[in-house]
């Protein structure tokens, strides 16, 4: 008996073959193309927005700042006992006397318009930031008789060479006197570039120079502090509890069905949530990191109970087996074995998981960490913002030096992100056993 | 303790079900004590099955269903109300792969003892650890490294050790269930030595593909065919005299 195949000649079967590898290969050639192509794309799209952000961000390091020839008279800050008296530091016209110096600069300026317009060029917070200065220094101190002083944020964009100087003065910021008092400032050394400390130091404020990112540093940190104590063991216990107690069943499917679902809803729906239940019906405070980690909680679950499931899985049956067969309870088995070898990746899906909440805005939003908070948080429940959301509002404001700081902001966010998924592939690498 | 020739288990009509599948059919087999028993039969005959009724392993399987009875010392094992981990301290089983905890030597001895709260300190730990691997003939080769990782050994070593943890709990029955399917003939030789030694003081129930390992350690055979026991008895008589046309097919490589 003999079949199709073997009633080919030996020519004929190798010339079909060799036929056929001709295609193969030019599939196979093809796919690889394809490949390669999505690769390109990809990290055309990962270059053009790093180089946006970098390049409209980078600038955002640096603050220009003006001297100030300026003695404080220091004696009249003291009350008798030679300490700084609140009531004096409050009446020292700090904001005033910069300017009255700053004005010695051009002696001919004596309109009042023309005063005013000079003034514009200081920044507002100049005589608060001083004030600060003064006071850190400490009322023994020796104080230099000149200051630096930061500019405003138009005369900051005129420096960086963000305002077109050949625009027609009425579309620009600055008008062309002031720029030739600046030009004559830059000429006189009286303006100098130095590393923005504010942007790293400080939190929001109206004035782009006075503000910085560190509010919303903390407030992410602090949300993600509440989303991790809440959703990680809430995630395992439920990945545990489905996948070693459950019965197969209506109600099991019925769960493992909605979990996926719940990984699917958008993230503003959690919002939703967050305020109709905690603000609306617990009376939570708003704007609060508590209730932002809270509702990213809610949204990070589902992830990390699928990861947690996945990783249970993934290890061996034999070793659960092994566990029962010398009379380990199946907690004992979970808890003893398997979620110790399951670890790693758990970790990785909890930190993924939190990667995600890291860059989620539209929740906290609904809940009211959108708000213009200026103090650095220092608890769960004070009011604050989140690192996505500082950058919504500041690329929403009109100041172009706002818009440096959100790119600024987002590189930093950027490298949080980063620094999380970095950290989840060597914890991974870590605690992965070999068996 | 039983006597030698006292019955230690009796199985009366088992059958087991893997959703609509009948895996086994109304089995019924006695199993004397401190005896090796040995089950064989071709691939997908039930015999591993039938093992894993004896310390209800079976119930982990979802969709598995096991009726009849089997009593050990005249109670029965397949009580709802009894606790299959009580149950599984007093029946050991060694796996087919060795499947050593991916943990140190001296915890995966000492795990089972310190679960059902047998020992009490460390020294009592460390007693029991050194006396199951010396039951275990692993003694000697590991005992300046106890605390290396099990994983670390190779695979002849690994089903020794996997042996010494059911030991350390010392049940009464040990099932085995083609402990030597992944081990080379040297390991093999030195398990069957081991099985031959842990006979004096466990009843040993062991599935195995390998007649001939049949013959040299087991005293008693039962032949299973299609989830049915065809035929049991003395190893010596399964073997030098079948009374049933499979079992003397199987048994003369005529199948199977």
């Amino acid at each position: 008996m003999s079949n199709v195949v073997q009633k080919l000649g030996a020519k004929k079967r190798a010339a079909i073959i060799e036929a056929s590898l001709k295609k193969r290969h030019a599939k196979e050639r093809r796919l690889r193309a394809y490949g390669v192509a999505a690769i390109i794309f990809a990290i055309g799209f990962l270059v053009t927005l790093l180089s946006t952000v970098i390049g409209n961000g980078y600038t955002a390091l640096q603050q220009t700042q003006v001297k100030i020839d300026l003695e404080i008279p220091i004696a009249k800050l003291l009350n008798d006992e030679g300490q700084f008296d609140e009531k004096r530091l409050r009446r020292y016209g700090w904001g005033s006397s910069i300017k009255k110096s700053f004005r010695t600069n051009f002696p001919d300026v004596t309109d009042r318009m023309a005063q005013r317009a000079l003034g514009e060029l200081v920044s507002a917070n100049a005589g608060f930031e001083l004030r600060q200065l003064v006071e850190a220094a400490g009322p023994e101190a020796t104080l230099p008789t000149s200051f630096w002083v930061k500019t405003s944020d138009d005369v900051d964009m005129l420096m960086k060479g963000r305002m077109d100087r050949n625009l027609p003065e009425q579309q620009r910021r600055l008008s062309d006197q002031q720029i030739a008092w600046v030009d004559a400032l830059v000429a006189d050394g009286k303006i100098r570039k130095v590393f923005n400390t504010t942007f790293f130091t400080a939190a929001d404020s109206r004035e782009p120079e006075s503000a910085g990112i560190l509010g919303a540093v903390v407030g992410s940190a602090l949300a993600l502090m509440v989303t991790v104590i809440l959703s990680l063991p809430l995630a395992v216990m439920a990945a545990i509890y489905l996948e070693y107690f459950a019965k197969p069943g209506k109600v099991t499917d019925f769960i493992e069905v909605n979990i996926n679902n719940l990984a699917a809803v958008p993230s503003i729906v959690f919002g939703l949530l967050g305020l109709s239940v905690f603000l609306g019906f617990f009376g939570l405070p708003r704007s609060a990191p508590l209730v932002g980690g809270m509702v990213l909680a809610l949204m990070t679950l589902p992830t990390i109970i699928i990861a947690t499931r996945a990783s249970i899985r993934a290890v061996p049956t034999s070793i659960r087996d092994a566990a029962l067969g010398i009379g380990a309870s199946r907690m004992q088995a979970a808890l003893d074995h398997v979620l110790p070898l399951a670890a790693p990746g758990i970790l990785t899906g909890t930190i993924i998981g939190l990667a995600q909440a890291l860059g989620e805005t539209a929740p906290l939003i609904m809940i009211g960490m959108v708000a213009f908070i200026v103090d650095v948080p220092t608890s769960v429940t004070s009011p604050a913002t989140a690192l996505p959301v500082q950058i919504f509002i500041w690329a929403d404001s009109a100041e172009r030096a706002f818009y440096e700081r959100s790119s600024l902001a987002i590189v930093v966010l950027l490298l949080f992100l980063i620094a999380m998924n970095l950290t989840a592939v060597m914890l991974r690498r870590k605690f992965e056993k070999k068996w | 303790m039983a006597k030698k020739t006292g019955i230690k288990i009796k199985a009366a009509d088992v059958s087991v079900h893997y959703g609509d599948k009948q895996a086994l059919h109304n089995v019924s087999l006695d199993i004397e004590a401190k005896t090796v028993t040995a089950f064989i039969g071709p691939s997908g005959c039930g015999k591993s099955t039938f093992l894993r009724c004896f310390n209800r392993m079976n119930d982990v399987i979802p969709s598995a269903k096991v009726s009849g009875s089997i009593q050990l010392d005249g109670a029965e094992i397949n009580d709802a109300a009894l606790d299959p981990v009580l149950l599984r301290a007093k029946v050991g089983m060694v796996f087919q792969k060795p499947n050593p905890f991916p943990k140190t030597i001296f915890e995966n001895v000492a795990y089972g003892p310190r679960i059902h709260g047998l020992v009490t300190s460390r020294r009592e730990e460390q007693d029991v650890v050194e006396d199951s691997l010396k039951k275990a003939g692993l003694w000697g080769e590991v005992s300046d490294r106890l605390h290396d990782q099990a994983t670390a050994l190779s695979g002849g070593q690994q089903q020794r050790l996997c042996i010494a943890r059911a030991i350390a709990v010392n049940p009464e029955v040990l099932l085995m269930d083609e402990p030597c399917s992944a081990l080379d003939p040297i390991a093999t030789t030195i398990i069957e030595e081991l099985i031959s030694e842990l006979q004096k003081k466990f009843t040993i129930l062991i599935v195995t593909h390998s007649m001939q390992q049949a013959a040299r350690v087991s005293q008693k055979t039962a032949y299973f065919h299609l989830g049915e026991l065809v035929e049991h008895g003395t190893t010596v008589d399964i073997f030098s005299n079948p009374k049933n046309d499979q079992t003397e097919a199987y048994i003369s490589g005529k199948i199977g």
